[in-house]
Order: structure tokens, then C-alpha cells, then sequence
């Protein structure tokens, strides 16, 4: 087969537009796709709607003025409840908010990935969303003899879906062998295209079958693959198998990030000092290629 | 046997694992170091049914020991990814012990901001799983701040968890699967098993008055009819704490650390 779908980041960009909404995988400042999103950073991409389980991701998007508005389960980089960029544009109105159920957001993305409107849930009822959050939001009634009255989750249909994942070949077949793959599946299916970012890219995945068992989806939904070594830093891409790399979240860098909110122009001078000059240049600032890769893993 | 040399922190981590005592097999997810000390106290005893997880996607049998710097040594028994603790929590079988910011005399509770939603004067953690969880299966709440800033005189901010207030229940809306058990407080357990699910006072801490209690609530308290002073830790219960946390962790999640038995205000 002749498929090759290897891309740069700059590529993938490249085919961003204003306005597009964009489901980014991983949960937190986990296995986020790091290296993407700065390369949006660079861009001049703007009015982004941003769906996912936001980390640093969402922070810095918001930081860089790049969203109009968030679908978000939470914004937290775990460690650091609550994302500091995030709750500064929050707190200054500056962004739509469509604040959810962690739940919910799998709910909504499983809609889109099955091509349906929506999906009934009790999750919500009784509670404000309905009214103070997401006054958009529908109930509908059991056509059954129950009746039961439920929420209309509705389906968040994402133009472009953006992971990171360990490895990938170039026909967009992939492996994922993180502890707990979060919803990147869904994000996938929810995504009219798909692009990859990984540690390891290769001509051909050619595995045994235990293996195979960590393809998380079908290359069929795979539009791009980005060879990104170290590119889900400062978020964790831990691997429980001893192939595919395996890092843990750089806290200390995170922490320096964090305290930029707080600083006026603070985020200006992040930018400048890791983002601006390209990733090679981020790599290079936050201590080069080998001590991102051999961060410990975290410990809980 | 009774030990007379505990601290506070000790005494309410025994509080937070009796929240699952006789609840079976269910996933125990306990928010914060205090309430994961009490999962592993309460499978490790009372309770060896509970479910729990290493903090990260595995289901342990053996509880993970708090402040660990590797892995070695661990054993996993199951799995228990994101996707399938929505699967066990819409179906359930769970028992989370949550950490809210305000609670009102309903047990609603809200996590997600102060002010208005739209504005937030502070944005918190937003919904998180608090809609699903409340909705879905039991939960009890750990708060070691007892103050009327939390237990809230009206509605609480944000209703993010769902209570016993009838108005937010409108015909056709299930309210089969929730069930608030306990809070657990610096200052004393309740429950809700006054009339109408009022919120009732259970225990009372070492040196607590219930007027200690009411004035740090928003919304008037019943006392139960057998309430009484909350169990003291056992020898036994402190030792299976220590070795749960053996760099005392726990020590550092109450100001000044204060001892199990405190003067009477």
C-alpha cells in the first residue's frame, strides 16, 4: 500500500482554520498533544472552540487568546487543581463556557461517533446546569411505558481531533500503551479528521497479537501522522510496557508556567522564552530531548 | 481496645471509612489523602468487599501505601480506566467520599464557581463528575472545614450535586439511585435521616457541643436521638494508619495538626 500520512506539525496547521472546533485527547497534564498545540500557538488560528479533558492545553490556548470557547470536563492539571490560565479567563468573561459532567463529555463525543443527535442520560437532572450552565440543554421524555424524563445529551461533533500517542506508521495504524486510555477513541470517531502526533513513527506496525490489543482505533480515521519525540512534554506519555517510551509530567516546568499567570505580561514572556522559537528551540529551553524522555513517572 | 494518643486527622480518616461500612462490593473512591487513607482503613477491616483502585487505572486488593516513590512491588487484581469507572458509577456500584466547597441543608452541593456562572467571581473545579456521581449512586462528603462558608444558610452557588430538595424533582425525573450517607466533618458526622432527609448530628467529636456545631451551620441541625461522641480510633485502626501512610502524610492535611481529643471551646 502507498499511504503515507506523514505530516509535520506545521502541516497540520496548516490545514486549521478560524473557527474550528477542536477535540484534543489525553485527560489533564496527561499524554496531551503538546508539541500541536504550540505549533497552534505559533499560528494565527483564532475563535477556536476546544473540547476535551483540558490541561495545559486548554491553559495555554486561552493565554494565547486563541478560544472563543471551551467544552471542557474540567481544566486541571491534577496536581495544580485548577488550570491558572484557564480560571483568569473565566473570571474575566473572556470565553464561552460550556462547563459539563466528565461524563457527559465522553456522552456527547459518543453521539458524534455514532452519527446520532444525541444521547439520553440522567446525568444533570436535578441539578443548576439546566438552568445557570448550559441553558441550551434539553430534557426528553421515555416513549416507553415508563416515561422517565431525561437529559438530551447532544452530540459534539469536532472538525479535527488532535492526540498523542507512542507509536504510529505511516499508514495512520497506531499503538497506544498508556495505563488508562482515556477517550481518545472517541474523540477520533466524534472528528471529520484526525491528526496524530507520536514518539515513535515507523514505515510499517507489524506486531503480535497482544500488541495489536493497544491499537486504540482503526487507521481508517487517521488523516495524519507526526513523528514527535518528547512532544506530549511539560504533559506524561507513560507507557506500562517497555516499548513506545514512557515520561512522566515535568511538574517543575508546570509550576513555572503557572506562576507566569500570575505575573503581568507573564504570559508574553513564557511564549518568548519556550514557545516563540519553534519546538526544537522548546526542547532545547526546557533542558533538551533526553531529560524529557527520562522523566520519572508519577506516583500515586 | 480504645487508644488515648491520636490526632485529629486519625480520628476522622476512622469517621470517613465507617461511611462504607456494610455497603459490599462497590468501588470506594475517596477524594484527597484523608478519605484514601479511609478506603484502604475500611477494606483493611471492616469492609474487605470495597473495591479501589491505585489512584491511577488499576484495581488493587492490597491498598497502595500513601507517598510511595516507585511502583515496585504492586499486584493489580482488575482495571479500571476512566471509561469503565463511568460505566461502574452510571451503573451503581460506587461509593465516593467528594470533598464539596459549599453544602446546603438539602445536601446539593457545588464545586464549580462562587458567583455567577457566567462571570464566576472564582472559578473552581467546574462540574466535574458531581452531576453523575449524585445521580447515579451513594455518596457521602468530607469537609474539614466546618463553617457556615460551607454549610450555606440558602441554596448553595452552583448546584452540582444533586439532594433532597422536592422542587428540583419534577414528575418523571428518577431519583431511585441517589442517596446522600454521611458527612464527615472536623467537628462531627451526620446523616440524613431526619424528616424530610433533614441533616441530623450522629456524633460529635472529642470535646465538640452540638451548639459548637449549629453555630458553624447555615441551616438549622437536629440531633439524632442516639447521638453520642464519634468512636475513638482503635489500637488496631492506627497501626493498619500507619502503615496505609507511613510518612505520615496525614499529619500535613489539618492546620496545626490537632489532637484527636481537643479542650472544650
Amino acid at each position: 500500500m502507498s499511504l503515507n500520512k506523514e505530516m509535520t506539525a506545521a502541516d497540520v496547521v496548516a490545514q486549521l482554520r478560524d473557527g474550528m472546533t477542536i477535540g484534543i485527547g489525553g485527560w489533564g497534564p496527561r499524554r496531551k498533544p503538546m508539541s500541536l498545540v504550540r505549533e497552534i500557538l505559533r499560528s494565527d488560528l483564532k475563535d477556536l472552540t476546544v473540547v476535551g479533558y483540558g490541561g495545559p492545553d486548554m491553559g495555554m490556548l486561552c493565554a494565547a487568546g486563541k478560544v472563543k470557547k471551551l467544552i471542557y470536563g474540567f481544566v486541571s492539571l491534577d496536581f495544580i487543581p485548577l488550570e491558572p490560565f484557564f480560571r483568569k479567563a473565566r473570571e474575566a468573561a473572556q470565553i464561552e463556557a460550556m462547563e459539563l459532567d466528565e461524563g457527559q463529555l465522553h456522552w456527547g463525543l459518543r453521539a458524534a461517533a455514532m452519527r446520532l443527535p444525541f444521547l439520553p442520560t440522567r446525568v444533570g437532572l436535578a441539578t443548576d446546569q439546566l438552568t445557570k450552565v448550559n441553558p441550551d440543554l434539553r430534557t426528553v421524555t421515555s416513549p416507553y411505558a415508563d416515561g422517565e424524563v431525561l437529559l438530551a445529551m447532544p452530540a459534539i461533533k469536532l472538525d479535527v481531533a488532535l492526540l498523542h500517542l507512542h507509536t504510529a506508521d505511516r499508514l495512520g495504524n497506531t499503538r497506544l500503551y498508556a495505563p488508562d486510555p482515556f477517550f481518545d477513541e472517541l474523540f477520533a470517531r466524534a472528528a471529520d479528521r484526525v491528526y496524530v502526533s507520536c514518539e515513535e513513527l515507523v514505515d510499517r506496525i507489524a506486531s503480535d497479537e497482544a500488541d495489536a490489543q493497544s491499537n486504540p482505533f482503526e487507521r481508517s480515521l487517521v488523516t495524519g501522522v507526526v513523528a514527535a519525540r518528547g512532544g506530549a512534554h511539560p504533559t506524561s506519555n507513560v507507557a506500562v510496557v517497555a516499548k513506545g517510551g514512557s515520561y512522566g509530567w515535568d511538574a517543575a516546568h508546570l509550576k513555572r508556567y503557572c506562576a507566569a499567570a500570575d505575573e503581568d505580561g507573564g504570559w508574553a514572556r513564557y511564549a518568548e522564552e519556550f514557545i516563540n522559537g519553534g519546538e526544537a528551540a522548546y526542547q532545547q529551553a526546557v533542558g533538551g530531548l533526553d531529560a524529557i524522555v527520562t522523566l520519572p513517572r508519577q506516583v500515586f | 481496645m480504645a487508644s488515648t494518643e491520636f490526632t485529629l486527622a486519625e480520628l476522622l480518616i476512622c469517621a470517613c471509612a465507617d461511611v462504607w461500612r456494610d455497603e459490599g462490593e462497590v468501588l470506594a473512591t475517596g477524594i484527597g489523602i484523608i478519605p484514601r487513607i479511609a478506603q484502604g482503613l475500611a477494606k483493611l477491616t471492616h469492609s474487605p468487599g470495597l473495591m479501589i483502585t491505585d489512584g491511577e487505572a488499576f484495581l488493587v486488593e492490597e491498598p497502595v501505601v500513601i507517598g510511595a516513590k516507585n511502583h515496585d512491588g504492586r499486584s493489580y487484581a482488575g482495571y479500571m480506566p476512566y471509561s469503565r469507572v463511568f460505566e461502574a458509577l452510571w451503573h451503581g456500584r460506587r461509593h465516593a467520599l467528594v470533598g464539596p466547597v459549599q453544602v446546603d441543608r438539602w445536601g446539593q452541593a457545588n464545586i464549580s464557581c462562587i458567583g455567577e456562572f457566567s462571570k464566576p467571581k472564582r472559578q473552581m473545579l467546574g462540574l466535574r463528575g458531581f452531576p453523575g456521581n449524585s445521580i447515579n449512586h451513594t455518596n457521602s462528603m468530607f469537609v474539614p472545614n466546618h463553617g457556615p462558608r460551607v454549610f450555606v444558610e440558602k441554596e448553595v452557588d452552583l448546584v452540582c450535586s444533586v439532594g433532597y430538595r422536592k422542587e428540583r424533582w419534577p414528575q418523571g425525573v428518577k431519583n431511585d439511585y441517589m442517596r446522600i450517607h454521611h458527612i464527615v466533618t472536623d467537628l462531627c458526622v451526620m446523616d440524613f435521616g431526619g424528616p424530610d432527609h433533614a441533616i441530623r448530628v450522629v456524633s460529635l467529636h472529642p470535646g465538640v457541643s452540638f451548639e459548637q456545631v449549629e453555630a458553624a451551620t447555615g441551616f438549622p441541625l437536629i440531633q439524632a436521638p442516639d447521638m453520642g461522641e464519634t468512636t475513638h480510633p482503635t489500637a488496631e485502626q492506627l497501626a493498619i494508619i500507619r502503615q496505609l501512610d507511613p510518612r505520615d502524610v496525614r499529619s500535613k492535611q489539618l492546620k496545626d495538626n490537632p489532637p484527636g481529643i481537643r479542650q472544650p471551646a
